[in-house]
């Protein structure tokens, strides 16, 4: 009877404590080259009828459907086809077929490899604000082999044109949030809203919330003003990719990305300031840990 | 105590007072407006709202007042084109599109599929309405439009259960520029960029009530 009263205590404190952070160091990877994407990935023509085929639809599936078909890891409103568009197909887009050639990837900050597990883990966590499916996990197992079929026949450990979200140089003046206002309310809030609030149907997002509760976490990548530039440049509005000049681009980046978001997962000792030497003070362009108009920003929510 | 006569007084004075004053949306829908030219709804669009098949004629019932009202302004501006809802909007008072679009987004409507973008495409026109098609910057229609069509908001109305002929031709509508009411113009493009096979077929695939998207 003992050990099993142990066993029950230490399940129950290990749910007490938040996940172990599977991938500590979330810093920007070196952008890919800006080119026009030249990789095309399969057909669903192509998939065969048997135990693979299967298991590429169900990781399609969670992919396109994270929240409603993972409550329990997705923490916010986002799925994962909410930053890959296309099902993860689209070029500069992050498409799943230029990420998955990529891992395992030596990060030389923290001397570490990181898996594809690991880095999905890391969406999961940051991206999602929730919890990060087992690496042994059938999810987690139907993502990989989703994003392996995109990459048939692409290079093992190539930068493939359309990787990522190709970089979308600063101007010498930076970036200004009363401008970047502008171009939210005339560009982004009809399908955003006016406070970055997304839309539903019934208790489902359509369009996804830009901050708030329901957002990504200040530890995600997209909290960078430089990947939001780069992701917004290439793909919105939605339908109208390359529409933005870059400097509306990282003007609306840095206006959604001063409002406050869920917490940073990593927090250091409950301190902000030391989360940001630790975490956000060589990454990218970011606000988290400075003050914007006198306000500190990345209290968290 | 408040005696009980002064209370009816008083709460028949409240409920009177308004009518006075705002124009009847119902009446609006079922007769028309105070100008003669201002034609009863339900004359075209159907006396539940739902539309015309046959004729192309919209439904209007459950879709959201301030889409209605912005399409009958649209139409007074002539930001968007029809030969018969332009003067009609045109003699329809500002409080009789606020009361009419009121009722008729009060009205029931049967609701879209509650389906979700979660199975890979089996067909090209279901790929077209739940991916889009991004080597020509088409989204998925209901990206905008909502699971199965339902409609977003205010600015994205509902596909289902609208006419097919409706959607035919307003696809048609912004590709020849007799509509150009999309906010941010974000439908112009899309149009655009649809074949005539593809308008046809993604129109009846919202207009059939049993979506194929359904699973078992």
């Amino acid at each position: 009877m003992k050990p099993m009263i142990l066993a029950a205590l230490a399940l129950s404190l290990g749910n007490v404590h938040a996940a172990p952070i599977a991938m500590e160091d979330q810093s920007q990877l070196k952008s890919a080259p800006a080119a026009a994407p030249g990789f095309t990935p399969p057909a669903e023509s192509e998939l065969p009828d048997n135990a693979y085929g299967k298991m590429v639809r169900d990781g399609h599936a969670l992919f396109v459907d994270t929240r409603r078909l993972m409550p329990e890891y997705v923490g916010n409103g986002l799925n994962c086809s909410n930053c890959h568009l296309d099902q993860g197909r689209l070029g500069n887009s992050a498409p799943l077929w230029g990420a998955y050639p990529m891992y395992p990837a030596y990060r030389k900050k923290n001397d570490k490899v990181n898996t594809f597990a690991e880095r999905i883990q890391g969406c999961f966590q940051f991206s999602m604000n929730g919890k990060p499916p087992a690496a042994d996990s059938p999810q987690m197992t139907a993502l990989s082999v989703y994003a392996y079929w995109l990459a048939s026949k692409a290079p093992i450990g190539v930068e493939s044109a359309g990787r990522g979200y190709p970089d979308v140089p600063q101007s010498a003046e930076g970036y200004d949030f009363k401008r970047g206002e502008q171009v939210y309310q005339a560009q982004c809030s009809i399908c955003h809203g006016a406070n970055g609030e997304g839309q539903k149907v019934a208790k489902d997002y359509v369009m996804p919330p830009l901050w708030g509760k329901d957002s990504y976490n200040w530890g995600a990548g997209m909290h960078r003003i430089n990947t939001a530039a780069s992701f917004i440049k290439h793909n919105m509005p939605l339908g109208k990719p390359g529409s933005l000049s870059d400097q509306q681009a990282w003007d609306v980046a840095a206006y959604i990305n001063r409002h406050e978001r869920p917490q940073d997962p990593r927090l250091v000792d409950g301190s902000i300031e030391k989360t940001r030497l630790k975490f956000h003070a060589n990454d990218g362009v970011n606000l988290y840990g400075q003050k914007v108009d006198g306000v500190l920003v990345g209290q968290g929510l | 105590m408040i005696p009980l006569d002064r209370i009816l007084i008083s709460s028949l004075l409240l409920f009177s007072l308004p009518a006075v004053h705002a124009a009847d949306g119902q009446k609006v829908f079922a007769q028309g407006g105070q100008n003669p030219a201002a034609m009863a709804c339900l004359g075209c669009h159907g006396p539940d709202a739902k539309g015309i098949a046959a004729a192309g004629f919209p439904r209007l019932a459950g879709l959201p007042a301030a889409y209605l009202s912005k399409q009958l302004h649209d139409f007074q501006s002539g930001s968007r084109k029809h030969p018969i809802m332009e003067p009609l909007a045109k003699a329809l008072s500002a409080e009789e599109i606020q009361a009419v679009t009121a009722t008729l987004a009060a009205m029931p409507s049967e609701p879209a599929s509650a389906s979700h973008r979660q199975q890979m495409a089996a067909d090209p026109v279901q790929k077209l309405a739940l991916y889009g098609d991004w080597n020509r910057k088409i989204p998925g229609c209901v990206q905008c439009h909502g699971p199965g069509g339902a409609g977003v908001g205010e600015h994205f109305p509902p596909l289902a259960h609208q006419p097919a002929s409706y959607l035919v031709a307003q696809l048609n509508a912004w590709r020849d520029g007799s509509r150009s009411n999309d906010p941010n113009q974000l439908m112009v493009g899309v149009a655009k960029a649809m074949t005539d096979d593809e308008i046809k077929a993604v129109a009846n695939y919202f207009a059939n009530p049993v979506s194929p998207e359904v699973k078992p």
